[in-house]
């Protein structure tokens, strides 16, 4: 930087592989401990290298279940995790572009009510209004459905807020040369908008990926049936057991599975997460 | 609202309009109205009959002490974790600032804690503190700590507010990253040759500068405190033991479960949404006008 410096890099350098250890520490202990026996890991004499019980737990946690738990095995909590995080990623950027899409482009009675409606919506986290909202759901006959898990979290202000926005700087003339050129709304919106969007609506399913996948509250209300659970609230039945017959290597490889999909979203697709990630919070 | 109204018709808008607004009136505004009627009411014992009781529910509330200690809980645990992973993320930032080889290779490790699911976060952070069998816990108990956070209260917060922290350190780094690059390279230069050492430079120029990042983080930090730690609590400690790690979103949840007290459940609700609507107005308040000292 400014001036020249004695020791060079080193401080940074330093504490930044302090950091980095700090944070994938209990990372690996995970990746470490799901591939060795449990009765290593129970005695509290787990060795920080891999063992090589990696393929039996990964293949019992996934498939089969371990015979000692009567517990669906992970293979399918991970595919409701996939199916509620790609429904909320995928249903709240479908409903609040269109919204956006409406509020910015056209003039209709209420539009700006219509718009507050939606803007309150920030303030009303699911944490909050959590037993009503599970009693209307119920009564809607959404328990143990993927539409109950998903429904009731896509409704998001944020999304919509980001594409008004981004509407917002798209210029007048591109609209009127579309018009000249004979394209309605919805032409304009599928050949024109909607490709100048691609990049915001990548950024945002990433972040929107992630929250999804790591719901935990609404999905630990709403799903009864040990077939309709995801990995996250799974992994707690796991550990749950309160005497030593925790199964540790099943429990860690869970946990390994469980942050796998949204660890390789992120790494894979950092500049869409950093950009999703700042914008949605503007 | 600039509205641009570039294209005619009413029933298209009207259309794409339709399910957000359904969606939000169904499973946002119907179930918060009902809490905010609930928390009026009060059911018999047998969910036989129900009075409308004005504000009998918050007095209540008011008047019992795990109340009291929900929120003194909420408020320690909040400043406890916005303290260490704002410091932390601030820390680990400006090291990254400096024009350093690698600096991919840090960003992609220190971004990850962020992908992992609170209740995913708490069962690693378990698996090291487990007396007997983890192995931080063990290394305690060698040195003399009797580590165990299932019987002591403090050990059970201390576990919570470290998995918390650990949570947040990617978000606060990434935004205090953004804050740092954005401030002029000429300011600092300016400071350097009138004399200020970097740690001078730091503190006068740099940390006031970035106050509008600080400012939005405490808040984001305290929002997540409130609301997203419930799934580190409930696989970690379940709020236990006595109610040591008890906060106001978890006693929600915790008395809405065994479901006696409608009433009760809903007064906490709204007494949450009022504190939610309160941050939000702060946070705009503050981020809109980009504080400086």
């Amino acid at each position: 930087m400014v001036e020249h410096r004695r020791f060079g890099n080193l401080l940074p350098h330093v504490i930044l592989l302090i950091g980095v250890a700090i944070v994938a520490f209990p990372v690996y202990l995970a990746v470490i401990a799901s591939t060795h026996d449990n009765a290593v890991i129970a005695n509290g004499q787990m060795p920080l290298y891999p063992g090589s019980h990696a393929l039996e737990t990964y293949w019992n946690t996934l498939v089969s279940g371990t015979g000692k738990t009567t517990r669906q095995p992970v293979g399918t909590m991970m595919l409701n995790s996939l199916i509620m995080a790609l429904g909320i990623a995928g249903g709240k950027i479908a409903i609040s572009i269109i919204s956006a899409y409406a509020i910015v482009f056209f003039s209709f009675p209420f539009r700006m009510t219509a718009f507050w409606t939606i803007f309150i919506t920030l303030m009303l986290p699911v944490e909050v209004r959590i037993f009503p909202t599970y009693k209307i759901t119920s009564d809607l006959h959404l328990l143990d459905s993927y539409a109950g898990l998903i429904l009731p979290l896509i409704a998001s202000a944020t999304a919509t807020l980001l594409f008004r926005q981004f509407f917002m700087t798209v210029p007048k003339e591109l609209v009127e040369a579309s018009k000249i050129d004979g394209a309605g709304p919805i032409r304009f919106f599928w050949d024109t908008l909607l490709p100048l969007s691609v990049t915001n609506i990548a950024a945002l399913f990433v972040i929107l990926f992630i929250y999804g996948w790591n719901q935990y509250l609404w999905p630990l209300l709403i799903t009864t049936r040990d077939d309709m659970q995801t990995i996250v609230i799974g992994i707690k039945k796991i550990i749950d057991v309160k005497d030593a017959l925790t199964e540790w290597q099943v429990a860690m490889a869970t946990a390994v599975l469980a942050m796998l999909p949204p660890v390789a979203v992120v790494v894979l697709m950092q500049r869409l997460f950093v950009k999703g990630l700042i914008e949605t919070e503007k | 609202m600039e509205n641009r109204a570039l294209f005619a018709g009413k029933l298209l808008p009207c259309l794409l309009i339709l399910p957000q607004l359904a969606v939000s009136l169904i499973f946002f505004y119907w179930p918060a109205a009902q809490a905010l009627w609930q928390s009026f009411l009060v059911q018999d014992a047998f969910g036989l009959s129900t009075e409308f009781v004005w504000f009998e529910n918050y007095v209540n509330l008011l008047q019992t002490p795990e109340y009291y200690q929900a929120i003194a809980i909420t408020l320690i645990f909040s400043a406890l974790v916005a303290f260490f992973s704002l410091a932390l993320g601030l820390l680990l930032a400006v090291m990254a600032n400096r024009n350093i080889r690698g600096i991919q290779i840090y960003r992609t490790f220190l971004i990850v804690p962020y992908a992992v699911a609170p209740a995913v976060a708490s069962v690693l952070f378990i698996f090291m503190f487990q007396p007997g069998l983890g192995m931080i816990a063990r290394a305690l108990q060698r040195n003399g700590i009797d580590w165990n956070p299932v019987l002591n209260g403090t050990h059970a917060m201390i576990l919570v507010v470290i998995v918390a922290v650990w949570n947040q350190i990617s978000y606060n780094f990434l935004f205090f990253l953004a804050g740092l690059q954005a401030i002029p390279k000429s300011v600092i230069e300016a400071a350097a040759i009138d004399g200020a050492r970097p740690m001078r430079r730091f503190w006068t120029i740099v940390f006031p500068l970035l106050s509008p990042t600080t400012f939005f983080l405490i808040i984001v930090n305290i929002t997540y405190v409130f609301f997203n730690t419930l799934g580190i609590i409930d696989t970690a400690t379940g709020g236990g033991p006595n109610g040591a790690t008890e906060t106001l979103v978890y006693k929600v949840f915790q008395d809405g479960k065994v479901g006696t007290d409608l009433g009760g459940s809903g007064a906490q609700s709204v007494i949450l949404m009022v504190i939610v609507v309160a941050l939000t107005a702060f946070q705009f308040r503050y981020v809109e006008k980009k504080v400086h000292y």
